[in-house]
């Protein structure tokens, strides 16, 4: 298993774990982690508006698609990006095949547990479209904007 | 009509590379057919029972005669020279074979089509009035809020994995045409007493193993906040919907489970949410507004005395525009329906020279326009009542001027047997035999308007609740069964159809048709249609017809 990352600066692979990582579920057995890097790891029936106070303590979020099938990570993603301002990582975990990734990319994912030999395949979807519709938790120019702004400049 | 530009363009060009690509790595052997599936799936491509089938997305039915001509070609060079329109106002080609979809799909691009969201958990090709922007009485032309809604739900980061299917429906206009009481999500423009236009927000119709009619969750939505109230629907329920049974994961068993919660619910998110990012901002509202300006109509008498003449001389004609042609907002203009549904043919099949035939006509009678009707059915939206004659003339030629729109013979059918795996019995084979039945064009005006629709199985695709007798193929010990359900209707006054009893053999059928149509005939008061008997008089006495010596007929 490797984790792809993306940032500003592109795409990046590497094997390293993340540093300890705890559950919401024991987080809520009063389970606290001590100093350094830690990732919490929150099931996706889970309703993430309600979690603020908690992942604030966390430099990553770690959510979950039992299938590919299950989207509902896709809006807890959303919530914590665009309502909650969560800026540390959030990591895909599960089913994470790559003809979804830009979705979770859109959706506000920016690290995803792949499998090992599955990078090229992921590295072309990533890169398969060069334009969007809507408005949504990446860094993209929605269409309607770059509209506006080739209006504008005309 | 809506002209892509050239952000359009590149989105559906890199859908159709990216499918490539996936059609390339399933051939290779990179990918086995399970994992492929999805990936077909997510673009319209089915395995049926022969072969595969492509289902290729007419936004809210709106076609140029340029993509008539391209679909034409496409059943030609790749299919065997024939489509079906569906009844979602989209086209499928049943018999393309796998390694050539790439092409069809570059094909589509370079007129502004593509298959994107034509299946798969996600949200569908949005259906709306075929009549928008013709008929009278509509508050706006419901294409634009259709348009706003397809661009927004292509490729949605969030919303391409809910529960379930998901299809929304726009009118603008008090006359439902677009049965938007039975999709996930009906949106119904109108203006408030303040004279503010909005929408009314149904959600939770749906057909299938647990018909519903939608319930209103917002009574008046202001317009500007269309898509940030959408985003709020979608995310209850891509979050709350049932994930554990297929069967009851659309969006109406959230909504009938408890209607006060769901709206709770959405009321909640959305006013969390970021409308002013959400939204479309006006300046994107008015460029697609400008899309559909009103064709450059002349100014004319209503009266046409061409139109008058050719009547009076030709009964056949007389018949047709009786039947076919509506009454069009502008003076001197018809609205033309064109029957897909001659008698004893599959319903909604159209040959490869009928759409070049009617790409014809669009384009030198109708400002280069037709629709796709979800009832199966063309439009030509502006014609001059000069000039339908001559239109008719031209169906005529093509074998498209079957005189039958609403009546008894402009059945809806599913695939059914002949083509879907999921069928228990056929549903084109008894279309054609209860059309010939009623072939007689006297009989048909006499029986007036009557909505027969069919499906091959429970999942409903030929909408049989919401006909005013549905036909529903069961399964009985490997032997094709029909149950006949009663009071349907996909309108403005819609309703679920009540079964009536035990199922008929498929020789049975048109029998048992025949008995409703003619105690219809017998009780009916002036002007009523088998509908209105049938809610007047309740179902009892249809149902003692329909089973009085059944055995015997
Ligand atoms: S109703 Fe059933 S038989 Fe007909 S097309 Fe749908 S799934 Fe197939």
């Amino acid at each position: 298993m490797s984790t792809l990352r993306l940032s500003d600066a592109g795409i990046a692979i590497d094997d390293r774990s993340y540093g300890e990582e705890i559950t919401l579920e024991s987080w809520r057995d009063g389970v606290r982690p001590e100093a350094g890097r830690f990732a919490i790891s929150i099931p996706n029936t889970e309703d993430v508006d309600a979690l603020g106070e908690i992942v604030r303590f966390f430099s990553a979020v770690i959510l979950d698609f039992p299938s590919f099938q299950d989207g509902r990570a896709y809006s807890q993603a959303r919530i914590l990006r665009e309502r909650l301002n969560f800026t540390g990582e959030i990591r895909a975990r599960g089913a994470v095949l790559c003809d979804q990734v830009l979705f979770m990319a859109r959706a506000g994912f920016d690290a995803f547990e792949i499998g090992a030999g599955d990078a090229d395949g992921f590295r072309r979807a990533l890169s398969a479209y060069s334009v969007f519709y809507q408005p949504a938790a990446d860094s993209s120019v929605p269409i309607r904007d770059l509209r506006a702004a080739k209006r504008a400049a005309a | 009509m809506y002209r892509y530009d050239q952000y359009d363009e590149t989105l559906v060009k890199e859908r159709a590379a990216e499918f490539r690509g996936q059609v390339a790595r399933r051939l290779s052997g990179d990918l086995s057919e399970e994992e492929f599936k999805p990936l077909r799936l997510m673009n319209g491509l089915y395995l049926q029972l022969h072969a595969y089938m492509l289902r290729i997305a007419i936004p809210y039915g709106s076609l140029s005669s340029a993509q008539l001509r391209r679909l034409a070609h496409i059943a030609r060079k790749y299919d065997k020279g024939y489509g079906h329109f569906t009844t979602r106002q989209n086209i499928q080609f049943n018999w393309p074979a796998l390694i050539d979809v790439p092409d069809i799909l570059d094909d589509l691009a370079e007129v502004s089509m593509h298959a994107i969201q034509t299946s798969g958990n996600c949200i569908r090709n949005i259906t709306s009035d075929p009549y928008a922007g013709a008929a009278a009485g509509e508050v706006d032309d419901p294409r634009i809020w259709s348009e706003v809604i397809r661009q927004w739900s292509s490729l949605h980061p969030e919303f391409s994995f809910l529960p379930r299917k998901f299809k929304i429906a726009v009118t603008a206009s008090e006359e439902d045409r677009a049965a938007i009481k039975v999709h996930d999500i009906g949106l119904k423009l109108y203006r408030n007493e303040k004279g503010d236009r909005g929408f009314e927000v149904l959600v939770g119709g749906g057909l299938g193993r647990t018909p519903y009619i939608a319930e209103t969750v917002r009574k008046f939505l202001p317009e500007k906040h269309l898509l940030s109230y959408l985003e709020a629907i979608l995310r209850v329920y891509n979050q709350h919907g049932r994930r554990d049974n297929k069967y009851k994961a659309r969006i109406k068993i959230l909504v009938a489970a408890d209607v006060e919660d769901f709206r709770r619910q959405v009321d909640e998110e959305w006013l969390k949410s970021d409308r002013e990012r959400l939204d479309a901002p006006l300046s994107e509202l008015l460029r697609i507004r400008r899309h559909f300006a009103p064709p450059r109509f002349e100014t004319l008498d209503d009266e046409s005395a061409a139109l008058a003449a050719a009547r009076g001389e030709y009964g056949e004609f007389d018949r047709w525009v009786a039947t076919n042609a509506r009454p069009h907002r502008q003076a001197g203009y018809a609205i033309v329906n064109i029957s897909l549904k001659p008698i004893g043919k599959p319903p909604g099949d159209i040959a490869a020279d009928q759409m070049e035939a009617v790409a014809e006509l669009c384009e030198r009678y109708s400002f280069d326009e037709a629709r796709a009707t979800h009832e199966q059915n063309l439009v030509l939206p502006h014609v001059k009542k000069d000039d339908l004659f001559a239109v008719w003339r031209g169906l005529d030629d093509a074998g498209l001027a079957t005189a039958n729109i609403g009546l008894i013979s402009d059945i809806i059918a599913c695939p059914g047997l002949d083509y879907c795996d999921l069928a228990n019995a056929r549903s084109i084979p008894v279309a054609q035999k209860i059309a010939e039945r009623f072939a007689d064009p006297d009989e048909a005006a006499d029986i007036g308007e009557l909505k027969i629709k069919i499906s091959g199985c429970i999942n409903a695709c030929g909408h049989h609740h919401a006909g005013h007798i549905g036909i529903l193929g069961v399964d009985k010990k490997g032997d094709e069964f029909y149950q006949i359900t009663l009071g349907g209707s996909g309108a403005d006054d819609a309703s679920i159809g009540a079964i009536t009893g035990r199922g008929f053999a498929s020789g049975e059928v048109v029998g048992a048709i025949s008995r409703l149509v003619e105690f219809y005939k017998e009780n009916r008061k002036t002007g009523e249609r088998f509908l209105d008997a049938y809610r007047r008089l309740g179902p009892d006495p249809f149902k003692e017809v329909l089973y009085v010596d059944a055995s015997t007929v």
